[in-house]
């Protein structure tokens, strides 16, 4: 625990403005003053309901959107004071993993161009037999054959599209990737592949994931620790298993409850999310007209991550919620 | 229910190879019409049954067949000669303006795509302006700056193009832009020129051909409509567009010398627009690996 983080984010907001010039200007807070970091070597999950940033977050990290304001700080180095080539230079040290494997790959490009992509931004470049040869190893490496690289995206499957997109993040040999809903598209059992691939990775080649999805069993599964998120904040944080075995924020407690089974893989039902009136963002707990716990206090003060006071169970996690001591209280088996 | 689904899908089926039937057609048909026309003007350059200027005042007015293949205009010159003469003057020319329009406006557009912003909204107000002007009007200015003739009409067709172009352009690189695989280049650093070549050129390529070939047919016929009011190339060497308008004189005598041309030009702007139509249909992508 006492290594240095190798993501650090810190206070990181990101407001986006609709309406038009007419009409007022509307903003709305995709991410809203979070905090947190990432250790090396370790698969970190966020998960979230849809529209809570989690996409935000990843283009953030990945340096291709600009924060309102917070900064990422990627290695000890802040990326948005970085010089543009400076930043291009550090980009070969984190990728990115799409959703979507048909939209991701470019149709008219070949296997073996789109896995060596990041290859040919790099300073000294490397020549074109040795870019070959690194794609077949690569290609190897994810479980397909050195000869795909031929091939055209159109003459695969999604779950070996998949293979190719996480082939191309890792072509420069980067500390962090950040995947963001990589498997949601795929079937149960091609998941458990790609899943597994990752895994891997992290173990053999000390790869660092930021591990992106609104799937708590996918998550459960994989990652090491896990942020939960809700309305642009982090809410939760703390080893995996833990967190949704005993959610201390009510938030987590509702989606941990709307799975019907953790251990299984897929797309679970929607969570029966009451629909939440607006309420007033700036003050007290965004969650508070949602949450079954909910207090006067909730209204008036805004929850901060805290630890809690306690045993084992609470050891290296954090929660943003009031009422987090009678959630651990109610959870407590027995 | 289950009784009209089959017959639901049979004519879904039918009406799908209806479709892709027509669109074979259009390709077939189009590019005979533009491989005919091409060749007789690549022929015209090495070849005519008589050279197009020779004045024959005792043969004017012949119709087809009894002078020559298809007659003598009021000179006596011969018709055939001067329609093949005619097709290249037309269809160099409006290679040459596409060509140059198709090559400013998608730099103007993929640019557009790139930057966004107030470059955006500049470049398509000026587009604006441009494509409010006809050709017609920009052919009449431009001819006042350079006189009339070839390079005017070349130029003023271009300019007419440019707007056009930009437009398809800059809406389809913008949702090439819009894809993952261009933010994985993002990621990967490489800059916008960089993904323009690499990414968003290749993608929209289908695109701008279809264009090129709609638009052809659209400059053959504003080069016919300059040429007819005496704005393309200058007299003697013959066009399309004046052949047309030397026929008005003589309508009831000679109703061919206006007959032709009108079919000549008539059938190479409906090829350019059958090969447009099948080559879009071609290069869907909903109709692919079908
Ligand atoms: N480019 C944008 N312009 C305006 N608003 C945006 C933009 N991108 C995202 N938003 C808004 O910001 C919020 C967070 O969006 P984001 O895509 O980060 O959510 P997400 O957690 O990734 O959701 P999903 O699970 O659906 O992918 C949403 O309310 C969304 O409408
Ligand atoms: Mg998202």
């Amino acid at each position: 625990m006492s290594r240095a983080p190798l993501l650090d984010i810190r206070r990181l907001s990101r407001d986006y403005a609709s309406g038009g010039l007419l009409g007022g200007k509307h903003v709305t807070r995709a991410l809203d003053d979070l905090s947190m970091s990432v250790a090396p070597g370790t698969i970190h999950g966020i998960v979230g309901e849809s529209g809570c940033g989690k996409s935000t977050l990843a283009r953030l990290v990945m340096a291709l959107d600009r924060p309102t304001s917070g900064s990422v700080h990627f290695g000890g180095e802040d990326l948005f004071r970085l010089s543009a080539r400076d930043l291009k230079r550090k980009r070969r040290d984190f990728q990115m993993v799409f959703q979507d494997p048909f939209g991701s790959l470019d149709p008219r490009q070949t296997v073996g161009r789109i896995v060596a992509e990041p290859l040919h931004v790099l300073e000294g470049k490397p020549g074109k037999a040795e870019r070959r040869d690194r794609v077949a190893a690569m290609l190897e490496a994810v479980g397909l054959a050195p000869d795909h690289a031929a091939r055209y995206p159109h003459a695969f499957s999604g779950g070996q599209r998949q293979r190719i997109a996480i082939a191309r993040a890792l072509i420069t040999e980067p500390k962090l990737v950040v995947a963001d809903e990589a498997v949601s598209a795929l079937d149960l059992s091609v998941q458990a592949q790609v899943l597994n691939l990752l895994m891997d990775l992290r173990d053999r080649r000390g790869v660092t994931f930021l591990f992106i999805t609104h799937n708590l069993a996918v998550v459960d599964a994989v990652a090491d620790r896990v942020g939960v998120m809700y309305r642009g904040r982090l809410v939760e944080s703390g080893p995996a298993q833990a967190v949704f075995a005993r959610p201390l924020h009510p938030y987590t407690r509702l989606l941990a409850d709307a799975e019907p089974d953790v251990t299984r893989f897929g797309r679970p039902d929607r969570p029966p999310v009451a629909v939440a009136e607006p309420i007033d963002f700036g003050v007290g707990c965004s969650f508070r007209n949602r949450c079954p716990l909910a207090v006067a206090r909730c209204t008036a003060e805004r929850p901060e991550l805290r630890e809690l006071e306690g045993g084992p169970e609470v050891r290296e996690r954090l929660t943003a919620c009031h009422r987090a001591e009678g959630l651990l209280e109610t959870n407590t088996p027995g | 229910m289950s009784v009209v689904a089959p017959s639901d899908t049979r004519q879904a089926a039918s009406a799908g190879r209806l479709r892709r039937a027509m669109s074979r057609g259009n390709l077939l048909i189009g590019s005979l019409l533009i491989g005919l026309m091409g060749g007789i003007a690549l022929l015209s350059l090495v070849w005519t049954p008589l050279p197009p200027g020779k004045l024959q005042i005792v043969q004017k007015l012949k119709p087809p067949l009894t002078q020559g293949l298809l007659g003598t205009d009021h000179l006596g010159r011969d018709v055939a000669s001067m329609l093949m003469v005619g097709a290249w003057n037309s269809l160099s020319i409006a290679v040459l303006a596409v060509a140059m329009g198709a090559f400013a406006g998608t730099l103007v557009g993929v640019t557009v795509a790139s930057r966004r912003g107030w470059f955006e909204a500049i470049m398509m107000r000026a587009n604006d302006v441009i494509f409010a002007l006809p050709p017609i009007l920009s052919a009449m200015m431009l001819g006042a700056l350079l006189g009339t003739g070839r390079r005017t009409a070349i130029i003023a067709i271009a300019v007419f193009m440019v707007p056009v172009f930009a437009r398809v352009t800059a809406s389809a690189a913008l949702q090439v832009w819009s894809r993952d695989y261009v933010l994985a280049a993002r990621g990967a650093g490489k800059g916008g020129i960089r993904i323009t070549v690499d990414h968003i050129l290749p993608n929209i390529a289908n695109q701008i051909i279809v264009q090129v070939t709609i638009q052809l047919g659209l400059a053959i016929l504003t080069e016919a409509g300059l040429s007819f009011l005496g704005l393309g190339m200058a007299p003697p060497a013959p066009t399309w567009g004046r052949m047309l308008a030397d026929a008005q004189t003589y309508l009831g005598r000679a109703p061919w010398l206006a007959i032709l041309p009108g079919l000549a030009i008539a059938l190479t702007v409906l090829g350019f627009n059958m090969l447009g139509d099948g080559l879009r249909d071609l290069f869907d992508p909903r109709e692919k690996g079908r």
